[in-house]
């Protein structure tokens, strides 16, 4: 083809264009999607509960992820700092997944048990009377809020369709049985959505009021649960090198 | 574009135009590429060559091209403790633990944390250039994991979370109780008393609770809250001592100084308030508020040793 007839043709140059540009996202993430290593091969990863659900919306709501990233690098300082460098396998239930690209405030993706409750409920209410140097606004309304609970289930209907395994049906129902095991599977059952988030609430009881269901209480819920599902005392500290 | 009858014009030996005249008579030449450029360009074209072989590069299948550069690294096994050495292709993965390896073997910290694992606490504390890699390595650590609630300087915030700088421990500060409490985490509780004291009683105690530490005069309310904390009614030295000086394997506080963990009973300027702070945790006592995590399997057991040292020397040693 002659370079002349391509520039006189601009819709035959655009095209052109396109199909250049494009190569390196066919080249660079297209190939993830069957990659068999992808999603490393490892035990306890689950999609969120009903609650920590709620409290991810929040999380997504309040722009967290503008200040905080949840995805810590293969680097030596990350690792001495967060913990383990995070796997895929790790957010391949996170629709969109929150992995950020920007650390005002510092990664979180290792943030579950590492402090109280307590400690959140207070540091979400006003940061600076914990952490005095910190720049981290002030949430106050998340205690005063109550949360709406009652369109989770549709959330978790949305969520389905997008791949992750909450069950609508017996068959989808046993299929998590067998695969996360009875007490995860009744928590991804989406006809008891509304009841599993008030259950765990009462349990649980993260914003430290009992009898109510704060705002508060979700996304405490979803913060005590970032990075805990995988027990990495189980694995060598090079168990994951081999799936890259 | 280039036009051969035009080019035909040329004198021979002449440089060679593009063949294109604007305006009549301006001419553009069209000068070869220099020769030190084009192989400079050949030489970026093989050097990508030669990285697509080396390092993981072209998606094929079902898998990539996984290079063959490799990278050499040692890890610990978990279940035997044995050191093995691996060999592995390049990675990032690969890469992080050839570093975390080539720290591990820095000669004077290996050699340093060697002797602080063999040491007993005793000894660490007594030995200048131990106590010097506690501090700088304990920092890093302290203000990673544990700044977020006890503060930078570990002085604590009053009212929710411990000083660890003064010579005041709930759960006892001698070093084998701080790893413990390290190790294990702490969970504080006190049994509600609201529903078992009347509102009189309930002042009353809070009035001779505040006797023990000369914030309140004694009297004949705190000679009756007295006979309940002592009692069988109260019972509040099951957990806080006949002396009132609290007993480290509950986690009950010292109420005879003037060190408040948990009611903060500095800020109130009143004796009327004091009592209110103290009778809200008598009435509604202390449960799931009052929690440290435990840190085992997040801190390896050699990081929870030093933290446990530094944490020590912070000031409030015991």
């Amino acid at each position: 083809m002659r370079h002349e007839h391509i520039e006189t043709n601009s819709g035959l140059m655009i095209l052109l264009i396109l199909a250049v540009i494009s190569i390196g996202g066919l080249v660079e993430i297209v190939p993830l999607f069957y990659i068999n290593e992808t999603i490393e091969k490892v035990e306890g990863v689950r999609p969120n509960t009903p609650l920590e659900l709620r409290g991810r919306d929040i999380y997504i709501r309040e722009g967290c992820y503008l200040c905080h990233s949840q995805q810590i690098r293969p680097f030596r300082d990350e690792w001495l700092r967060y913990g383990h460098y995070s796997l895929a396998a790790e957010s391949q239930y996170d629709h969109p997944f929150q992995w950020g690209s920007k650390r005002t405030g510092p990664d979180l993706a290792r943030l579950g048990g590492k402090y109280s409750n307590q400690w959140h409920v207070q540091h979400l209410k006003a940061p600076r009377s914990v952490v005095p140097q910190s720049i981290m606004p002030n949430y106050p309304w998340l205690l005063a809020t109550n949360l709406d609970t009652s369109d989770v289930a549709d959330r978790m209907r949305a969520l389905r369709a997008t791949g992750v395994p909450y069950s609508l049906t017996q068959a989808e129902y046993d299929a998590n049985v067998k695969k996360f095991g009875q007490t995860v599977a009744n928590q991804l059952d989406i006809s008891q959505a509304q009841d599993n988030l008030l259950k765990e609430a009462r349990d649980q009881n993260f914003d430290g009021i009992p009898g109510q269901v704060t705002e508060m209480e979700a996304l405490v819920a979803y913060l005590q649960s970032l990075g805990t599902m995988v027990d990495f005392t189980q694995y060598n500290d090079d168990a994951f090198v081999k799936f890259r | 574009m280039s036009d051969p009858k035009q080019n035909a014009q040329q004198k021979p030996g002449a440089v060679q135009t593009t063949g294109h005249a604007w305006d009549g008579d301006l001419q553009e030449y069209s000068n070869p590429l220099p020769r030190w450029w084009l192989w400079c360009f050949y030489g970026t074209v093989l050097f990508s060559v030669l990285y697509w072989i080396y390092y993981p590069s072209w998606p094929v299948g079902e898998s990539w091209l996984k290079g063959v550069g490799t990278v050499n690294y040692t890890v610990t096994d978990k279940k035997t403790n044995q050191v093995q050495e691996q060999e592995y292709r390049w990675n990032t993965r690969s890469l992080l633990a050839a570093d975390l390896t080539e720290a591990a073997n820095n000669e004077q910290r290996k050699a340093m944390l060697a002797k602080v694992k063999a040491a007993g606490y005793d000894q660490i504390v007594k030995d200048p250039k131990m106590m010097e890699f506690v501090r700088s390595v304990g920092k890093g650590l302290f203000g990673d994991n544990c700044a977020a609630c006890h503060g930078r300087g570990g002085q604590g915030v009053v009212g929710m979370y411990p000083n660890l700088t003064d010579n005041d421990w709930l759960w006892g500060g001698g070093m084998d109780r701080i790893h413990e409490t390290l190790v294990q985490g702490r969970k504080g509780f006190m049994p509600a008393f609201g529903a078992a004291l009347k509102p009189e009683q309930l002042d009353d105690v809070a009035e001779y609770v505040l006797t023990l530490s000369n914030e309140a005069k004694p009297g004949e309310a705190a000679d009756r809250g007295k006979e309940i904390f002592h009692g069988p009614v109260g019972g509040c030295y099951y957990c806080h001592g006949a002396d009132g000086k609290g007993i480290p394997s509950q986690g009950a506080a010292n109420l005879t100084d003037k060190i408040w963990a948990i009611a903060d009973v500095p800020a109130q300027k009143t004796l009327q308030d004091k009592k209110a702070v103290l009778k809200t945790f008598i009435t509604n006592g202390v449960n799931n508020t009052r929690i440290m995590p435990a840190w085992k399997g997040r801190l390896n057991d050699d990081d929870i040793k030093l933290l446990a040292v530094y944490v020590h020397q912070l000031g409030g040693a015991q």
